[in-house]
C-alpha cells in the first residue's frame, strides 16, 4: 500500500575529512508520506539532509523524481520541488520576516499562486504576520521556527526537509510544531523529518529509520518502531 | 569663514571620491569577510580605462563614464573567478595574499604598458562660479552629485531590490542562502561587479580633477578608503559612505590648519585610536548576533 516513489537515496556517504559520517546509507521517500530519521546526536542525520539539499559533497546516488541530484545545483534543486528547514532555523537575522519569505520564492515565477502562498503561511502562522516587519533577528525561537516552516512553504516545494524543528522550543510549542507539519502534509506536502525527539516523530510518521553512527541500523513504519524495544530503551527513554 | 566653507567644498570632494571607493572593500567584505587589497589598484585601472576611452576614442563624458565602470566592473568579476574563487574555503590569509598579488599585477601590468605618467584629456568645459567669496568649478560639482546620485542607487539597489535582499543575507550566513533557491555564486559576482563599478567611477572623477595618472597612484588612496571603510564600520554599507566623507573632511581640514605634511599621519592616528576605542566602527555591531 504504498505511493509513488519520490526520493530514493542508496549507498550514501558523507565524509569530513578522516571522519566518515554517513555510511552506505539507503531509504525512500513516497508521494505525500511522513517518513522520520532518529537518532542521536553525531548519527549523520544532519549530514543527510544537506547531502539531499547539495549543499555538501557526497558518494552515492540520490535519485529525486529519476532524476539524480547529483548533477543539479543547489539553488536549482529548491527549483525542482524540495526545501529544506536547516538545523538552528537559519533564519536570517538582517532581514526582515517579510524579506526571509520573499528569499524563498526566488525561483518562482508563478505570481499570482506567490501571494496565495503568503496568504496560506500567515493563515497558518497568524504570529508571522503581525510581525511581518520586524527583523528575524527581533523573533522568539519558536516564532523562527514558524518562520523557517513558512518560508520552506514558499519555495512552494513538493518535498520538505526538516532538520530537527522542535530544537531549543518548549514542549508546548514542539506540539504546535507538529501539529500543523500534520496538516501541511494533509495538505499534500511530503515530508522528510530528521528528529532526536523520537516520541513526537515517529507519532506521526508514517515509516521511520534509526541512525546510529552514520548507519541504519532499524527500518519500519511509525508504529513498529515505537513498539520496538531497542527503541523504546535508547530514545523513548524505556 | 568663508575659507571654511571653500574648505568645506574641497572636503565633500575628496570624501566623495573615499566613499566611492570604501564601498567597494565594504561590500566584498560583507559577503566574502575577505579584504580585496586589489581594490585600491582598480580604482588606479578606472582612471587608465577613462584616459584610453577618452583619449582614443573621444567619447564623452557620459559614455566615457559608462564604458569605463563596466569595463572595472567585469575586471572585477573575472579577479573574483580567476583569483578568489578557488581559495573560497581556503583558510584567509591566503586570499589576502593573492589579493595584494593581484593588486601588484595590476600594477606592473599598467606600468608595463604606459611607462610615463599619462595625462587624462578633459572631458568637462572647466568653469568656475563665485558665490560670496567661495568659488566651485563645474568639476567639483558633477564629482559630488554624481557620487551622491551613485551612492543613492545602490543604497535602493542594496535595501530594495531581490538581489540586495540576497547579498543581505549572504552576508549574514552564506551556507543557508542556497537552501532559499538563491545562486550564490551570481550573486557574488554582482557584488563584485557593483563594488569595483563605483572604484572605477571613482578612478574616472579622480582623473579629472588630478589628470596626471600613473599605475601606483592607487596604492594610497586604497589605504585610505579601506581606513574609511573601517572607521564607518567594514561591511556596512552606509557606515562606508560616513567613514570616506569623515577622512576626506578630516584630511582637508589637517591640510588648511596644520602643515599639510601632517595629512597622513593624522589620518592614520586616526584609525588607530578609533582601533581602540571602537573596533567595529561607527555603524559596525560588535560580534553580530546569530541565533
Amino acid at each position: 500500500m504504498r505511493g509513488d516513489l519520490l526520493l530514493s537515496v542508496s549507498n550514501l556517504n558523507v565524509t569530513y575529512g578522516s571522519i566518515n559520517a554517513v555510511k552506505s546509507v539507503s531509504f525512500d521517500v513516497d508521494q505525500g508520506e511522513i517518513v522520520t530519521l532518529i537518532g542521536a546526536n553525531g548519527a549523520g542525520k544532519s549530514s543527510i539532509l544537506r547531502a539531499i539539499s547539495g549543499i555538501i559533497p557526497y558518494k552515492g546516488s540520490i535519485i529525486y523524481k529519476g532524476d539524480d541530484l547529483k548533477q543539479i545545483a543547489a539553488d536549482t534543486i529548491v527549483a525542482r520541488g524540495i526545501a529544506q528547514v536547516p538545523e538552528g532555523r537559519g533564519i536570517f537575522g538582517n532581514l526582515t520576516v517579510l524579506e526571509n519569505l520573499k528569499l524563498a520564492t526566488w525561483q518562482r515565477k508563478d505570481k499570482n499562486k506567490i501571494a496565495s502562498d503568503y496568504e496560506r503561511v500567515f493563515v497558518l502562522f497568524p504570529r508571522l504576520h503581525e510581525r511581518k516587519r520586524q527583523l528575524g533577528g527581533m523573533l522568539s525561537g519558536g516564532e523562527q521556527q514558524m518562520l523557517a516552516v513558512g518560508r520552506a512553504l514558499m519555495s512552494d516545494a513538493e518535498l520538505l526537509l526538516l532538520d530537527e524543528p522542535s530544537m531549543g522550543l518548549s514542549p508546548v510549542l514542539v506540539r504546535d510544531i507538529f501539529l500543523i507539519l500534520v496538516e501541511i502534509n494533509k495538505a499534500g506536502k511530503t515530508v522528510l523529518l530528521v528528529e532526536q525527539n523520537a516520541n513526537m516523530s515517529l507519532h506521526i510518521a508514517s515509516r521511520g529509520y534509526v541512525l546510529e553512527t552514520g548507519s541504519i541500523v532499524l527500518a519500519g513504519s511509525g508504529k513498529e518502531l515505537m513498539g520496538n524495544p531497542k527503541v523504546k530503551e535508547a530514545y523513548l527513554g524505556g | 569663514m568663508v575659507y571654511i566653507f571653500q574648505q568645506a567644498l574641497n572636503a565633500l570632494q575628496l570624501g566623495s571620491i573615499y566613499a566611492l571607493i570604501a564601498l567597494g572593500y565594504t561590500m566584498v567584505y560583507g559577503i566574502l569577510t575577505m579584504i580585496n587589497f586589489a581594490h585600491g589598484d582598480l580604482f588606479m585601472i578606472g582612471a587608465f580605462f577613462c584616459f584610453l576611452i577618452a583619449f582614443y576614442l573621444k567619447l564623452s563624458f557620459v559614455p566615457t563614464l559608462l564604458l569605463t565602470m563596466i569595463g572595472v566592473a567585469f575586471l572585477g568579476v573575472v579577479i573574483e573567478r580567476l583569483a578568489y574563487k578557488p581559495l573560497r574555503n581556503a583558510p584567509r590569509v591566503s586570499a589576502i595574499i593573492t589579493a595584494l598579488g593581484v593588486g601588484l599585477f595590476l600594477e606592473n601590468f599598467t606600468l608595463a604598458l604606459n611607462p610615463y605618467p599619462q595625462h587624462v584629456p578633459a572631458l568637462i568645459t572647466d568653469q568656475t562660479w563665485t558665490i560670496g567669496n567661495v568659488s566651485i568649478s563645474s568639476l567639483q560639482i558633477i564629482i559630488i552629485v554624481l557620487s551622491l546620485f551613485l551612492m543613492l542607487i545602490l543604497d535602493f539597489i542594496v535595501q530594495r531590490t531581490k538581489a540586495g535582499m540576497a547579498m543581505r543575507a549572504i552576508s549574514w550566513d552564506k551556507s543557508i542562502v542556497p537552501l532559499m533557491g538563491v545562486p550564490v555564486n551570481k550573486i557574488i559576482s554582482l557584488t563584485f561587479a557593483i563594488g569595483t563599478g563605483l572604484g572605477g567611477a571613482a578612478g574616472m572623477m579622480y582623473g579629472l580633477a588630478y589628470p596626471v595618472i600613473d599605475p601606483y597612484m592607487g596604492i594610497m588612496i586604497g589605504w585610505k578608503a579601506f581606513i574609511s571603510a573601517v572607521i564607518g564600520g567594514i561591511g556596512n554599507i552606509r557606515g562606508a559612505m560616513i567613514g570616506g566623507f569623515i577622512l576626506g573632511s578630516v584630511e582637508i581640514m589637517v591640510a588648511a590648519f596644520l602643515p599639510s605634511t601632517y595629512r597622513d599621519f593624522v589620518a592614520f592616528t586616526l584609525l588607530l585610536i578609533l582601533l581602540i576605542f571602537r573596533p567595529y566602527g561607527i555603524l559596525g555591531k560588535p560580534n553580530p548576533q546569530k541565533v
